[in-house]
């Protein structure tokens, strides 16, 4: 057959794809439950990352089922609802109304009081921004913040997914004296608000830092039936 | 058969040792730079993008070799994209299930290998032209000799730029300033450009020492 006539350029180019798609596509189906697993450790470890503890991926499991002692879905007026708190997809709980959500909550066991882990889903510079925040039982004082990102500036937006900025959120207040709703302030240096809200942004990162405010802002209001409940 | 070479004649062997030295595709070539500034600000990710430029070529090699007398030469490029591209999306999947952690630091680059001129250049000028057995070597030879050159990078980036390797901590903690110290960490380092840099050095230094290389 004439290597260079059209027939068998056509006809080798086909089979080469569809061998091609039918290899991938086997490797593809076999290796899902495996980068699956992955993915849920992960989040197990951010998941206890806010609660201040550090578990490598061998011991994430086992430590977040020892330490998450429960976790359930709340609806925008703080009632409990069926569903899997592990589970929720927040990006697709973004987009709808705030009254349709679902909210999930993880409560840890730690020194004998009860933190609650709720989870963030935001927009940062280039790309989405999320992460995990803990609260005492008061509901107000912030136990622990966790934050990741997918594609900030290295160096500068990235800076939020540091323990160092991390670490500014411990103990901040996310209501007023007055028992408003403030939550928490990422601001410059030159801009003044309570230190119990206020925690310093990142130099050259100021549209992540400023979505990681919204961020915190939008989703922990959602919450706020919730936190009247149970205070 | 008495005509035939033996596996490992010295043809053979300067398959797999000339890009190590005096073709090497970083130093000498010059392809592949980009991915080698992206992924050297530490040890462990250049160490497997390394392995995987070597896996992903070797085979590239191999196949486009088996197959070089069949491909239609006026599609020949399309078919070693997809051969490259397929073996490609393997590895990523393969580290995706396997070393999660590193594959997330690697992130669009194991993608990028794609993409690196060091593989179409060997399938285009080698492959295409060379028995399987050579082509193999060809390609483990310039994988190896890219990732040389990456985990030489990868050494004096973490070194400097995070006082470890792989990961350990070499500089004890009270040496450093915060801790009332002298020492503080290049932060440099840990920058793409300070990769260009030592590269440069690199081929500063094998230069000197192999004055073959030298252009008028």
């Amino acid at each position: 057959m004439d290597r260079n006539g059209n027939v068998y350029t056509f006809i080798y180019a086909s089979a080469m794809v569809i061998f091609v798609a039918a290899i991938l596509s086997i490797a593809a189906i076999n290796l899902k439950p495996f980068q699956q697993k992955n993915i849920e450790i992960e989040k197990k470890q951010n998941i206890l990352a806010s609660v201040n503890i550090v578990a490598d991926a061998q011991s994430a499991t086992q430590i977040y089922s020892e330490r998450i002692v429960n976790s359930y879905v709340v609806n925008a007026s703080g009632e409990k609802i069926d569903g899997d708190a592990f589970s929720v997809d927040l990006k697709k709980e973004r987009s709808k109304p705030v009254d349709q959500r679902i909210l999930p909550v993880f409560e840890c066991q730690i020194d004998g009081s009860v933190k609650y882990i709720l989870p963030l889903y935001g927009a940062g510079l280039w790309g989405p921004i999320w992460g995990y925040v803990s609260l005492e039982s008061d509901m107000n004082t912030i136990y622990g913040a966790t934050f990741d990102h997918q594609g900030e500036t290295p160096g500068l937006g990235a800076e939020i997914s540091t323990t160092v900025f991390q670490d500014q959120f411990k103990g901040k207040t996310i209501f007023g004296k007055d028992g408003s709703f403030q939550s928490v302030i990422v601001a410059k240096s030159n801009e003044t608000a309570p230190a119990e809200h206020k925690v310093d942004a990142i130099s050259g990162g100021t549209i992540t830092s400023k979505g990681l405010q919204q961020m915190i802002f939008d989703d922990l209001t959602a919450y706020k039936a919730f936190f009247n409940q149970k205070k | 058969m008495s005509d035939r070479e033996p596996l490992f004649s010295k043809k053979n062997l300067g398959l797999l040792s000339n890009p190590l030295n005096s073709s090497n595709p970083i130093t000498v070539q010059v392809l592949g730079i980009c991915s080698a500034l992206a992924v050297t600000a530490q040890l462990k990710p250049a160490v497997v993008m390394s392995i995987s430029v070597i896996a992903v070529l070797a085979f590239a090699n191999v196949i486009i070799s088996l197959l070089r007398n069949t491909i239609p030469n006026r599609i020949r490029i399309i078919v070693q994209l997809v051969v490259i591209a397929a073996l490609v999306i393997l590895v990523d999947q393969v580290l995706k299930a396997f070393v999660y952690d590193v594959s997330k630091q690697l992130s669009v680059f194991v993608g990028l290998i794609i993409t690196n001129c060091i593989l179409m250049g060997r399938l285009e000028a080698f492959a295409l032209g060379n028995k399987p057995w050579p082509s193999f070597l060809d390609g483990l030879g310039n994988g190896a000799g890219y990732g040389a050159i990456l985990v030489i990078v990868g050494f004096f980036r973490e070194l400097l730029g995070s006082g470890s390797i792989f990961g350990f901590k070499l500089i004890p903690e009270s040496w450093y300033i915060v801790n009332g110290g002298f020492y503080s960490n290049n932060g440099m380092m840990i920058l793409p450009p300070m990769a260009l840099i030592t590269v440069g050095v690199i081929i500063w230094v094998q230069r000197s020492k192999n004055r073959k290389l030298i252009e008028d």
